[in-house]
């Protein structure tokens, strides 16, 4: 049987599919959590994000119901604050180390907070930035996405008139056309890049693809300076026989069709197989339970131990009724008139540490097989190899070699998943704007990022 | 079982709780509710010439998303009729006998009203009087309430009159809005006022409203400064009650407590500075009358862990314990330590000691917790870091005394002892 669409009703498709992290609703409820926030100094939670967001000040307007004023302290240090309100893993970021954590009470809600006073500065319009006079220089930026966006929000600060190439038709990158979309919706990311660019000086050319419609060196002439923000796209083949059967599908494309579609258009099988255990393999499960699946299972090579999505993100999955199969490698798929009919894998168990410290699964030589109609690929994203090679970048495996934001090609800087092969969306906004810093500095202009606070390091740039 | 039951110049009840003159207190539907609660005596609010209240009445103060720290009225005394007042004060003390009825009074200046009303409300059967020479908004206009208590000579006279007439004890409640409430209060025990009470509320503007830039409470577009009351008087009552029962001359009667009492704890520290009972208004009126079951609890509870039988057992305890600053001794010094396994991290301590004290507190950058360890050799031990703190006895104050023996600042200048050696 073919897999299918259209497997529920619009009720509950609007259900499954409602925001898994709800704003406060009252005025009163954010006070009461804004309160409990100590002022820490030098605080943790600060530390431990990748745009270091002045935090405690930040929860200390919402006390004094400056919302203005806390929005600006956000979007000051991470112009997508609105959009990582909803979807960044604080559990092992901010709200990971705040101190109440070593009280042992619930930490500060602060992605809650965080989004409290974005979502008034989104809707209500606030111009909370002036850009500086025009300094002439134009910058070139490929890939709307959070790297692209943050680094072009900076520069049109600082001035400069930038101008994005995107191959999509929507602007915000894998925020649009990859997250969960329990997370954020289409109108949302919409809203959070016409926020972005009505700073104004940043100019974004859709439908626009690097290696197809422009090359870099034509943007090299034309522009001051570029900056590659092109994330990383194409999802690892898993090189095992019956792979090209109907109904094997990669988790990116899978997950793109869900964003940029609407959600009864969606085919989903009824028994479902996901190949990994990342943060792409537990949206992909969860939404493909959430479309309709009535049996999702994820498959994963190794232990709990070695997982590398967080507790969460698996509690999240289980909840939504995923199984999980440890320590079980895909061998082959099997078909029936050319659409999948089962998944066979191998039994592993683990063998000794490897490179990064993980003990890597071993084939036991073992076998089982379970009967399913689709299957899922999310065992990781391969960076646009054919690209970078094309154009001469420096690179390992596909991924851009930097430093300092700096590429081996004069006047070219990178930064986001096309650098860092792949991390959250608030690494990404902190490579833009590490990215905008050494253009700037390229530029001669001034350098917008303060690193030191007492005399002490403070900025985590993502690597 | 302690016995928490109290006995103020005769007039005995159940607890020392009592509801002080306000609109708790001014009528009889709500007084017998407070009786049903179990609250031990009420003061009825304040009886005299008829008088007419507006709106807005209140206003308050909130800390933090802590509602009604302080509070802040314009309210009159009772506006009801008289009649009224007194026929239902008579039905209150028959239904309930065992509780103190105290009625709060204030006249016209002149010696003929005073004894007019006196003589009207001992008809009731009501146990006491209180005196109001206190309230310090719309009577104070006409010489009557703030206006006799901020003058000790006025306040003399009236408690003269008072006494002459007066059957039944009386007791004299004193305005805090003076620079010392010791003048008033040695003139009316002069006078032979029976006991003391304070304090009422004190003048105050609680804030102004940000759109419509009018002061609360907003009247009309014009506001007037209120009286204040609630926790955020207590300090000031505290100190205000220590200075009466210090004085050899008031603290030869007994004091009722008032001002910011919401807890037993509260009522508990009036006690041992010198209040023989204690009356509660803001509290209230912010959560009703059934806080009374806790405070009676509390209060019982503490006793017995203390090994106090009676209520005379502990009240004024503490006074003798505030002394002049010469007295302290300057031989005692004791320095911050924080507990490192207590210690979250959250630098707020290093902070206020470096910012605000006297940068006696070392960091060491982690990330992302940073480590704070005091520098004892800089720490003058004032513990604002303790004060700051978060968490439960994680910064402890260590004794590290300078000298074995008690020594003064009048000794110290006396032996012509260095400056600043700590
Ligand atoms: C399934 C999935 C779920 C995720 N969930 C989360 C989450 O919950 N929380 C979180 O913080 N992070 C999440 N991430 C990671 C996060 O989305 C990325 O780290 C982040 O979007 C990276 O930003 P970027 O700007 O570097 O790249 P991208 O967001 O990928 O943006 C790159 C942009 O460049 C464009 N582009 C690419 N090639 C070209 C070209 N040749 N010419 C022109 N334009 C081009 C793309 O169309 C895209 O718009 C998830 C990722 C995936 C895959
Ligand atoms: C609304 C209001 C009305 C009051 N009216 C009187 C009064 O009529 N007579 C009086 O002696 N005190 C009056 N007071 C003062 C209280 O009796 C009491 O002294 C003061 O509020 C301090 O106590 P608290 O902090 O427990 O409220 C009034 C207080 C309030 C809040
Ligand atoms: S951007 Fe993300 S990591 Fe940083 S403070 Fe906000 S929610 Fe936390
Ligand atoms: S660590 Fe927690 S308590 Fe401290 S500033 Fe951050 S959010 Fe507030
Ligand atoms: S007691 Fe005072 S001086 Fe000593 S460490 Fe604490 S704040 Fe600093």
């Amino acid at each position: 049987m073919a897999i299918l669409n259209n497997r529920l009703t619009p009720e509950e498709y609007a259900e499954n599919f409602s925001d898994i992290h709800p704003p406060f609703d009252k005025k009163e409820a954010a006070l009461v959590e804004a309160n409990r926030c100590l002022f820490c100094y030098d605080a943790p939670c600060m530390k431990s994000c990748p745009t270091s967001i002045d935090v405690p000040k930040f929860i200390k307007q919402i006390t004094t119901e400056n919302i203005k004023g806390s929005a600006h302290t956000i979007f000051q240090s991470n112009i997508f604050g609105g959009g990582c309100s909803r979807v960044c893993p604080v559990e092992k970021l901010c709200e990971g180390s705040c101190v109440y954590n070593l009280m042992h009470e619930d930490p500060i809600p602060i992605a809650k907070l965080q989004r409290y006073a974005t979502d008034k500065a989104i809707k209500e319009k606030w111009q909370l930035f002036e850009r500086k006079p025009s300094t002439g220089k134009k910058v070139a930026i490929v890939g709307a996405g959070p790297a692209g966006l943050s680094c072009a929000h900076v520069l049109s600060r600082e001035g400069i008139d930038v101008t994005v190439f995107e191959k999509e038709s929507k602007g915000g990158g894998l925020m649009t056309y990859g997250i969960a979309a329990y997370k954020v919706t289409p109108e949302f990311c919409q809203d959070e890049v016409d926020f972005i660019t009505s700073l104004g000086g940043i100019a974004i050319e859709y439908n626009k693809e690097l290696g197809k419609d422009l090359s870099l060196a034509e943007l090299r002439v034309q522009y001051d300076a570029v900056f590659l923000g092109i994330g990383v796209g194409l999802a690892r083949q898993l090189q095992i026989p019956g792979e090209e059967l109907e109904g094997v599908v990669d988790a990116i494309e899978f997950i793109y069709n869900l964003r940029s579609k609407t959600f009864n258009q969606i085919a989903v099988g009824d028994k479902v197989a996901v190949i990994g255990l990342g943060m792409t393999a537990i949206d992909a499960a969860t939404q493909a339970k959430r479309l309709g699946a009535s049996e999702v299972t994820i498959v994963y090579r190794r232990t709990q131990d070695e997982m590398p999505c967080t507790q969460v993100e698996l509690d999240l999955a289980k909840l939504d009724g995923c199984n999980i199969k440890w320590l079980a490698a895909p061998k082959e798929v099997i078909g029936a008139n050319g659409k999948v009919s089962a998944l066979v894998c191998r039994e592993m168990e683990l063998g000794v540490p490897d490179a990064s410290g993980r003990r890597s699964p071993v084939d036991t030589g073992k076998s089982f097989s379970l009967a399913v109609d689709m299957i899922i690929k999310a065992a990781g994203q391969m960076p646009f190899k054919e690209l970078v090679d094309g154009s001469d970048l420096q690179n390992s495996n596909g991924k851009i070699v930097v430093k300092n934001n700096d590429t081996n090609i004069d006047g070219v800087f990178a930064g986001g998943d096309c650098v860092n092969g792949g991390k959250e969306v608030v690494d990404a906004v902190q490579a833009g704007k590490d990215g905008a810093a050494a253009i700037l500095s390229y530029l001669k202009l001034n350098k917008v990022d303060a690193k030191t606070v007492n005399g002490v390091e403070h900025t985590i740039v993502a690597s | 079982m302690a016995d928490i039951s109290a006995n103020f110049l005769g007039i005995k009840s159940p607890n020392p709780f009592w509801l002080a003159s306000a609109p708790p207190t001014d009528k009889k539907y709500n007084v017998l509710r407070a009786f049903e609660a179990g609250w031990g005596g009420v003061v009825w609010k304040t009886l005299g010439s008829q008088v007419k209240n507006v709106s807005s009445r209140y206003s308050a103060v909130n800390y933090n998303g802590s509602r009604v720290m302080g509070f802040n009225n314009i309210e009159l005394i009772s506006d009801r009729p008289l009649h009224i007042n007194l026929k239902e004060i008579a039905e209150c003390v028959k239904l309930f006998p065992d509780r103190a009825m105290i009625a709060s009074l204030m006249a016209d200046n002149t010696k003929e009203s005073w004894h007019e009303l006196i003589a009207q409300v001992e008809d009731t059967g009501a146990h006491g009087f209180e005196l109001n020479f206190g309230c310090p908004h719309g009577m104070t206009e006409r010489g009557m309430g703030a206006a006799v208590g901020q003058d000790p000579e006025i306040a003399r006279m009236v408690v003269e009159w008072v006494m002459e007439k007066a059957t039944i004890p009386v007791i004299t409640k004193l305005t805090p809005n003076v620079h010392s409430v010791v003048p008033t209060g040695r003139a009316v025990v002069e006078a032979d006022t029976d006991a003391l009470s304070l304090i009422n509320t004190i003048q105050s503007v609680t804030g102004v409203d940000l759109d419509t830039l009018v002061p609360n409470p907003y009247v009309a577009g014009k506001s007037v400064f209120g009286g204040y009351c609630g926790p955020a008087v207590k300090p000031i009552a505290l100190k205000m009650l220590t200075t009466i029962a210090q004085d050899p001359v008031t603290n030869k009667v007994p004091i009722s407590g008032i001002g910011g009492v919401s807890t037993w704890r509260d009522a508990v520290e009036f006690m041992l500075l010198g209040a023989s009972n204690v009356q509660v208004c803001t509290a209230a009126m912010k959560h009703g009358f059934r806080i009374v079951e806790d405070m009676c609890e509390g209060l019982n509870n503490w006793m017995d862990e203390k090994g106090f039988a009676t209520i005379n057992d502990f009240i004024g305890k503490s006074v003798e314990t505030i002394t002049h600053w010469e007295d302290l001794d300057i031989n005692y010094h004791h320095i911050a330590k924080i507990n490192q396994d207590k210690c979250i991290h959250c630098g707020l301590c290093y902070i206020a000691c470096e910012d605000t004290s006297h940068q006696s507190i070392n960091l060491t950058y982690g990330k992302p917790y940073n480590m704070y360890l005091v520098k004892e050799e800089e720490c003058v031990g004032c513990n604002l870091c303790q004060l700051v703190c978060p968490v439960d006895n994680c910064i402890t104050m260590e004794v590290h005394r300078k000298g074995d023996e008690y020594l003064n600042w009048k000794e110290f200048q006396r032996l012509g002892m260095p400056l600043n050696d700590h």
